[in-house]
């Protein structure tokens, strides 16, 4: 049973794939609980499966076997669409492609998660938030004409301008050269800690894995101590 | 009400990108070019029938051999209907200038002031002198005489010539009238006259041979309606032309006209049919990680779907909307061009081209954009973090069949002609699987381990390019096949348009005989032929002509009482020209059964008009029984002809071989052509053959000629729409696969390939796709020009060598040029940059 401050807990994640002829097993049976405001990382070399647990985590892959609860909510009794809903109520994301949409300018992509939720303020609310992280000068400007570090905090902005109970983050500075990399991770750590954000990091990157206050290792598709 | 203003808001920003302009500017071409089509189709038609009404001098021409019935008339009047009447009678006239007194027998034409109703009559002060347009007939107590009475009479305006008792001035040379064609047998040379001086004239007594003509006038619904009305109250000796029964050759010419217009609407919304599912593939291919990014922050299946279905519907109302109003201005332009031909006011388009043009956008966005746009809606989240995790491809083809059946649907509504929409899409789809089918196998074979060892050991760029042929096999075969339908189009609608076009003014050629000879004795064939030898023309095909009554078909007597069509009882009523002859007329075409078989003495062969088969219900193997000045003859029928009516050569309806025919009575026919200036070889030939008869179809051959002219010019402007669409397919077709190219390229740079391996290997790989896909085209083209102009416009196309270099030539030409500038692109950019982007 989780208890009241439990943000998300996974039972018996297991995950196997059919390749070829002969079935591939990604994960098996994992159990995790993150409580809120935790900083959890997830760390574990090339193939260990870490994305995959993240993806299964945060609702967008589905286990073979296990179950996951966020927020409260057995998110694999949920169907695709209620699982979508709960992303956008609960939580924000953050990749190592940035994924922002190349169409839409930095503060467009900021909106677009507000304009989902309907929300009638997105335009303020977003450019509130490209402030805080620095870009008040690039709102106008298009994905394709801004520096990696920068895209990456126009994805930061665009996570936390929900205000999410949990952030996933997958390789966060993963496309990044040392110096962007840092000055993200500082600005992700920043803002995780005035909006008590819960905080789940995918990472390879042992010094950044450190700054958090939990690490959990994969390997061969098993938490290992 | 928040997902309005988003959609709106994806719009806006999808717009901005350029990712929809290809779309909307091909919804808009199919919409205009639907719309002008229909807006003008149905305007011109009733014009281009009115002007071809100006050959029956009015809407409606009833003509019998009793006075009308006076409630006929007051029912034409009722109706508020123009009308115009006209007596014709032969008889002889007089003049007594100078050498002493000449007669001759004439067509008289006593004509009411209001005559013509449609078309204008010409005259001229003197012979051979400018002539200009009269506003109507001639004023009682004058006459006009046509150039060849007033040559004959040696009597000039101001002379005098006597007619019965009465005695009349010359007031002008009677140079055009307008119906004069619609009796082509109706030779001898014509007077006019007012329709008061008939009574003084005192020649029309019980008994003579008068034909009296009313011709009716005026909108087309109350015309149809008199008519209606008129038909069941004919007696006998009576009768009605419309349009639809008078002059086969300019009903041919509007037809085709029509097919044409048809066809070109028909073409360019299946071209932007295609270039909107390509560019809606291109922009879902770009927008799969814009949704998977929008299901991770949120957005149910059901909310991206209504979120972007409503983008599309906003951009197809708009552009429809475009469309429509672009369809509507065009077919302004086009009236106004025409306004001279049609001479009188178009009625209003009514609001349903608008409609047809508006259902054919949505058709078309929900048939070719929806399949490709449904995918966005599988799109799994996963992929954010996997790219690899794409849209799931299911469902797509049923929703383009359904969307394809109903755009048919609603195109053969429009256009009105099954034929011509069954061939086009048919022959459409047809291509359509083929080329991908024949790409594939040609790009598979180019690129065979065989090739690569042959032309890979040229350079690695090459091999690289010819590996990548492989390996997009079916992406690119599909991206050929596009690109050849594109080809194919412009194709089409460039080189063979003007074939075709050239076809159909070859079908009237401006060196199209003018004249009919006819009445030449068996005896002076010989006089006749050394006449002509000697004023240096050419010597024309000489036809004999036996006129013959149809007594029976099948052992059965026929009787006008056993046809319920007005034509077919006038056919059987009188005489036919019939012909016979060993050997199939060039401008004749067997469309059924075969020709005449040499060594066939057992039986009589006819060959049949299909036209005048079909009025009087004939078919292959029926036995016709003629009756030729007392001798009776029988014929089967072995065969059916098409006749281009519009060649204005001598035609027959009924044909046997020589054996049947040759012992009835028989005099000859002959069509040649009288160039300007020569007119005084006609008086020698006139003198040299007192009883031969020259029949003057200049006019009649001006006139069409004019038509085909002025519909020419109205049809190319449309075909600039087609044209537009089939540009738009290319283009897309050519961008399909621009990312992923551009991506692979930086990516070869990235492992330090040169500028020369990047690009080698492109030319190579788009050389064989230019190739593969200009020689489909080429192929295409010529089959499906063949095809039209043989079953559609009956018209026999020469072979166009041309194509086979240029098609080719173009393909290789468009895609090395493609290749060059995307190669230009990705050296450019550096491939950090490139890759940042993808």
């Amino acid at each position: 049973m989780a208890t009241q401050a439990e943000v998300l807990s996974a039972r018996g994640i297991g995950k196997t794939v059919r390749s070829g002829i002969s079935d591939l097993v990604i994960l098996q049976d994992i159990d995790l609980e993150v409580i809120s405001g935790e900083a959890v990382a997830i760390v574990g070399a090339s193939g260990s499966g870490k994305s995959t647990l993240l993806a299964i985590l945060a609702g967008l892959d589905t286990p073979t076997t296990g179950s996951v609860r966020l927020d409260g909510s057995d998110i694999f009794a949920l169907d695709e669409d209620a699982r979508a809903e709960l992303r956008g109520r609960a939580v924000g994301f953050v990749f190592q492609s940035f994924q922002l949409l190349p169409a839409l300018s930095a503060l467009e992509n900021v909106m677009l998660p507000l304009e989902l939720a309907g929300r009638p303020d997105a335009q303020a609310q977003a450019r509130a938030m490209l402030e805080r992280v620095g870009l008040a000068e690039r709102l106008g400007h298009y994905p394709k004409h801004l520096s990696g570090g920068e895209q990456q905090r126009v994805a930061l902005a665009r996570a936390f301008v929900v205000q999410p109970r949990v952030l996933m983050a997958d390789e966060p500075t993963g496309s990044l050269d040392a110096a962007s990399g840092e000055a993200v991770i500082q600005l992700m750590f920043e803002l995780n800690a005035q909006a008590g954000t819960t905080l789940l990091m995918v990472t390879h990157d042992e010094l950044l894995a450190k700054r958090c206050s939990r690490i959990v290792r994969l390997a061969g598709g098993k938490v290992v101590p | 009400m928040t997902s309005v203003r988003l959609a709106l808001r994806m719009l806006m920003r999808d717009w901005r990108a350029g990712e929809l302009r290809v779309l909307a500017l091909a919804l808009l071409i199919a919409v205009a070019s639907v719309t002008s089509v229909s807006f003008f189709a149905d305007r011109v038609r009733q014009g281009l029938n009115r002007e071809a009404h100006q050959l029956l001098g009015g809407d409606l021409l009833l003509a019998g051999d009793q006075p009308w019935d006076p409630a006929v008339m007051a029912e034409i009047k009722r109706r508020g209907l123009a009308v115009a009447q006209s007596t014709n009678f032969i008889s002889m006239a007089q003049s007594a200038n100078g050498a002493g007194p000449k007669s001759l027998l004439t067509g008289a034409k006593a004509v009411t002031d209001s005559y013509p109703l449609r078309g204008k009559l010409r005259i001229a002060p003197r012979l051979n002198a400018p002539d200009a347009i009269a506003g109507s007939g001639p004023r009682p107590g004058t006459v006009w005489l046509d150039e060849r009475l007033t040559s004959a009479l040696s009597a000039n305006p101001g002379d005098k010539v006597k007619l019965g008792d009465a005695e009349f001035t010359v007031a002008a040379v009677l140079t055009l009238e307008p119906d004069r064609g619609a009796n082509f047998f109706n030779i001898a040379p014509r007077l006019m006259m007012n329709a008061a001086d008939v009574p003084a004239t005192g020649l029309i007594r019980t008994g003579s041979r008068v034909t009296y003509q009313v011709l009716v006038a005026g909108e087309r619904r109350d015309v149809d309606g008199f008519e209606a009305w008129a038909r069941t109250r004919l007696e006998r000796g009576q009768r009605i032309e419309n349009l639809d029964n008078a002059r086969p050759e300019i009903r041919a010419s509007l037809d085709r006209a029509q097919s044409f217009l048809g066809l070109t609407a028909l073409l360019a919304a299946i071209l932007a049919g295609v270039a909107i599912a390509l560019a809606t593939r291109r922009f879902v291919e770009r927008h799969l990680d814009g949704c998977a990014v929008m299901r991770c922050l949120g957005a149910t299946q059901a909310r991206l779907m209504a979120l972007y279905s409503m983008e599309f519907l906003m951009l197809g109302v708009t552009a429809c909307a475009a469309g429509c109003l672009a369809g509507f201005a065009a077919q302004g332009l086009i009236a106004n061009w025409l306004a001279s031909i049609i001479q009188a006011e178009l009625p209003q388009p009514t609001a349903i081209p608008a409609l047809q043009g508006g259902l054919v956008g949505l058709t078309l966005l929900l048939g070719f954009a929806l399949p490709p746009l449904l995918q966005l809606r599988n799109v799994p989240a996963v992929r954010v973090i996997r790219r690899e995790a794409g849209a799931p491809r299911d469902g797509a083809l049923l929703a383009y069949v359904l969307g394809f059946l109903t755009l048919v649907l609603l195109l053969l509504w429009q256009s009105g002609d099954l034929k011509l929409g069954m061939t086009v899409v048919g022959g459409f789809s047809a291509a359509v699987l083929l080329f991908i089918g024949i790409a594939w196998a040609a790009l598979r074979a180019a690129s065979s381990p065989a090739s690569m060892r042959f032309f890979g050991a040229a350079s690695p760029a090459v091999r690289y390019g010819l590996a990548n042929l492989r390996r997009h096999s079916r992406s690119n075969a599909i991206q050929v096949a596009s690109l050849a339908l594109g080809l194919t189009a412009i194709l089409l609608l460039t080189i063979t348009r003007s074939d075709l076009i050239d076809a159909w003014r070859q079908a009237a050629p401006p060196d199209a005989p003018n004249r009919f000879l006819i009445g030449i004795q068996p005896e002076q064939l010989k006089p006749v032929q050394e006449f002509f030898r000697s004023a240096g023309m050419a010597l024309p095909d000489v036809y004999p002509m036996v006129r013959g009554r149809l007594t029976a078909v099948n052992d059965r007597p026929v009787s006008e009482k056993d046809y319920p069509d007005e034509r077919a009882k006038r056919l059987v009523e009188r005489e036919f020209n019939l012909s016979y002859m060993d050997r199939l007329p060039a401008h004749n075409q067997i469309a059924a059964g075969r020709w005449f078989d040499p060594r066939n003495r057992a039986e009589g062969e006819a060959s049949v008009e299909e036209g005048i088969a079909k009025t009087l219900g004939l078919k292959l193997g029926d036995l016709l029984t003629y009756n030729a000045a007392g001798e009776v003859f029988t014929a089967r029928i072995t065969s059916l002809r098409k006749l281009k009516w519009d060649s204005m050569k001598v035609n027959f309806f009924v044909v046997t071989p020589t054996w049947v025919l040759e012992k009835a009575p028989t005099s000859y026919i002959t069509a040649f052509r009288l160039e300007a200036g020569s007119e005084p070889v006609l008086d020698r030939m006139v003198a040299a053959f007192p009883n031969l008869t020259v029949v003057d179809i200049s006019a009649a051959l001006k006139q069409a000629q004019g038509i085909i002219d002025q519909v020419i010019l109205a049809v190319q402007f449309v075909f600039l729409f087609a044209l537009g669409a089939g540009l738009l397919v290319l283009y897309s077709a050519l961008i399909a696969t621009e990312d992923e190219r551009r991506r692979e390229s930086a990516i070869m740079r990235a492992f330090g390939a040169s500028a020369a391996q990047v690009s080698g290997s492109q030319r190579a790989e788009f050389l064989v796709m230019g190739a593969v896909a200009g020689l489909l085209a080429t192929v295409a083209a010529s089959a499906i020009s063949t095809l039209l102009a043989q079953r559609v416009f009956q018209l026999e196309l020469p072979v166009n060598y041309g194509l086979w270099v240029y098609g080719p030539l173009a393909g290789i030409a468009l895609l090395s040029l493609n290749a060059w500038l995307s190669a230009r692109k990705v050296l450019t950019a550096s491939p950090a940059m490139t890759l940042r982007e993808g």
